[in-house]
């Protein structure tokens, strides 16, 4: 494994999903490099959800594979959950624990983000002065940027992202895009899926729509 | 500090939900309250004459205990799955089984440890002997554990599903039952004077047993529940 | 050889092949349980100890070494779903299991049946019978989790994992059964006393072992077929074979 960015991809090969003997989709192709932003687009149930699962490895596709430089992501195993962070359509939020406490959780279960202390991931996100607050006391808006804050304390090359903005006003927004913005300039990826119109201008975008 | 260690994430984990039930504290009487309920239950069913509760007494204490370790076992996945936390143990970059082993250690010290404190008392309510009580504390000490690993592959195979409750019962009360056996039996043997090395070997036999397979179990069975 | 093993495993085939295999299958079960029988009833000697009420034990036994011998094999075919990804072991998996209870409940009630004419109850704690009735449940548990599982593929390998868990336990829960039953029996023959095996008791016994052998495949075949139909019915082959437009 190295920390070259330039040498990570992410492929799939001829996925196929079915659930509840429904075919969502199959015979799924595509390649992901470095700065590459994927976009799911689709009606609701077209499979977008079922597919960034795939991609995080929760569910084993009905047919194709899925390759992280190159290796089928089920035989890395945790190698390949060190360099992934997601957020799905729940938070992982804990309503008992300070923020502090959630990022702390976080961070060890994944490669810690040097970067990032957990003050500083806070601070990213505009969360600075509620470390100490228990998530409940959160807005649901803020609670969304505790959770997207997770994506800064861990050393994660791939985010992996379900509707990342819903909950967030303009502000929250405007922090999300930067955050994306800053990840893919230093070589990151991301796969999301949204319903919102991500306005990332200069961004290399991979747009896949599970409709058609 | 920036290698992904997982005595850490053990370690963490532990302290993150011993620090939520904490903070919770009402909620950690339930389970105690149940065991000391359904064990005074007894006498107002079948008669408070001593010799008879001083017989079925072992009996009936460790039926208890099943009863409220059973009730227990929901909380342990539960909350998790909830909120979301859940799917991030599946994806983090630790093992599950351990993570899985530092939720059961959680749970027990939550809810199987209070059974074993409270015992002496539910032993003199049906006037136990002495030899009796301890050796209840003991076979709690090696059983409960044995009853929050096992209950976990339960609560894992079911926590997805609406209805699990009912159907976890099913699944985990016949794989209780050795444990009922060896336990309830060593407390009457001890009662009578008889040695309970057999017994206390094959409850460590089991616990030994169920400390390697069970998280594996559980975490297989989680992947399957969420994927 | 090879080739046809191959050609079992994949769905549309193993219909085909089955279909065929049943009626051959089907007529050697009766065949042979209807000799084992007659055999067991009415040739095999009276036994000097029990009279005839012995008989029904060329029922119970066989009956308990299947629901035994049919679990492991669930558990088996459920493993093998599990590790190869192979949907005719899941089949095979799941449709064993109401057959295995229904041996499990045929044990039960020919055991109930055997002991009242000794010790006059209708149940009796006996060791082998208690381990029946546990058994009984490990089976409802499964059926039970495969029923409120929507997705059928995520069905199988809960229920694959559960039976493995069930198939580790069994020998334990046996043996801890044996253990508190020789504990708590005061002088009382507890164990039912198969009577010393005279050739002639022996032989109608493992016919009607064949015999529920043979039950349990034309079974499992039959409803293995229902079961690829209903799992494999948005296919192509399904389409045709049923005749939808």
């Amino acid at each position: 494994m190295t920390d070259n960015p330039e040498a990570s991809s992410l492929e799939a090969h001829s996925l196929s999903c079915i659930r509840d003997d429904r075919t969502l989709f199959e015979n799924l192709t595509f390649r992901l490099v470095p700065g590459q932003i994927l976009l799911l687009e689709g009606r609701n149930g077209s499979g977008k959800t079922s597919l960034l699962r795939l991609l995080c490895g929760m569910r084993q596709p009905d047919a194709g594979q899925i390759h992280w430089n190159g290796e089928d992501i089920f035989q890395l195993g945790p190698d390949y959950h060190s360099d992934i962070a997601y957020v799905g359509h729940k938070d992982g939020v804990k309503q008992d624990l300070t923020a502090y406490e959630n990022l702390k959780m976080a961070r060890g279960l994944g490669a810690p983000n040097p970067t990032f202390s957990i003050d500083e991931a806070l601070d990213r996100v505009e969360l600075w002065g509620f470390d100490d607050s228990p998530a409940r006391t959160l807005s649901a808006g803020q609670q969304r940027r505790l959770a997207l804050a997770r994506l800064l304390v861990t050393r994660a090359k791939l985010w992996i992202l379900d509707e990342p903005f819903t909950s967030l006003d303009t502000l929250g927004i405007s922090i999300v895009e930067s955050l994306f913005a800053h990840h893919v300039a230093a070589g990151g990826m991301l796969a999301v899926t949204s319903h919102h119109k991500v306005s990332l201008d200069d961004a290399d975008i991979v747009r896949i729509n599970l409709s058609s | 500090m920036n290698t992904p260690s997982l005595s850490r994430a053990f370690g963490l984990l532990l302290w993150r939900d011993l620090t939520l039930a904490f903070r919770r504290r009402t909620e950690l009487f339930n389970p105690l309250l149940f065991f000391v309920l359904v064990t005074s239950l007894f006498p107002l069913g079948i008669g408070a004459e001593p010799a008879l509760l001083r017989a079925v007494g072992p009996g009936i204490i460790w039926v208890a205990a099943l009863l409220a370790a059973l009730l227990s076992l929901d909380s342990v996945f539960r909350s998790d799955f909830e909120d979301g936390s859940l799917e991030q143990f599946l994806i983090s970059a630790q093992p599950l089984s351990i993570l899985v082993l530092a939720k059961v250690v959680a749970h027990w010290l939550i809810t199987g440890l209070p059974l074993l404190i409270v015992a002496p008392l539910l032993g003199l309510l049906l006037d136990l002997p002495t030899a009796s009580i301890v050796t209840l504390m003991l076979t709690l000490a090696l059983g409960t554990p044995v009853l929050s690993l096992i209950g976990a592959i339960g609560v894992a195979l079911t926590v997805g599903l609406r209805r699990g409750g009912v159907i976890l019962s099913l699944l985990v009360l016949p794989l209780y039952v050795p444990v009922l056996i060896f336990a309830a039996n060593a407390v009457e043997s001890a009662g009578a004077g008889l040695s309970i090395a057999a017994h206390l070997s094959l409850l460590s036999a089991l616990l030994a047993l169920a400390v390697s397979l069970s998280p594996l179990a559980a975490a297989a069975a989680l992947k399957i529940s969420l994927s | 050889m090879w080739h046809f093993f191959h050609q079992l495993g994949s769905p549309k085939h193993f219909y085909r092949i089955a279909g065929r295999w049943i009626p051959w299958l089907a007529v050697a079960c009766v065949v042979s349980m209807l000799y084992g029988l007659y055999q067991g009833l009415l040739v095999a000697p009276t036994d000097y100890q029990q009279g005839d009420s012995y008989r029904i034990m060329f029922i119970h036994v066989p009956a308990a070494w299947m629901s035994l011998f049919i679990y492991v094999v669930m558990a088996g075919a459920g493993a093998i779903g599990l590790i190869w990804h192979m949907k005719l072991a899941e089949v095979v998996a799941i449709s064993s299991a109401p057959i295995g209870a229904s041996f499990t409940f045929l044990a039960l009630i020919t055991g109930s049946i055997w002991g009242k004419p000794m010790w006059g109850t209708w149940w009796v704690w006996d060791a082998r019978l208690t381990s029946e009735l546990i058994l009984l449940f490990l089976y409802l548990g499964v059926m039970a989790l495969y029923g409120a599982v929507e997705d059928k593929r995520t069905a199988a390998r809960a229920t694959a994992i559960l039976a493995l868990v069930g198939v580790v336990n069994i020998p334990i829960i046996h043996y801890s059964v044996e253990w508190w039953n020789t504990l708590h029996q005061g002088p009382t023959v507890t164990k039912f006393d198969t009577p010393s095996i005279d050739l002639r008791m022996l032989i109608p016994l493992l016919v009607m072992a064949v015999a529920f052998k043979l039950f349990y495949v034309v079974v499992l075949l039959m409803r293995a077929r229902v079961e690829v139909l209903e799992r494999e019915r948005n296919t192509q082959w399904v389409r045709e074979l049923v005749g939808s437009p």
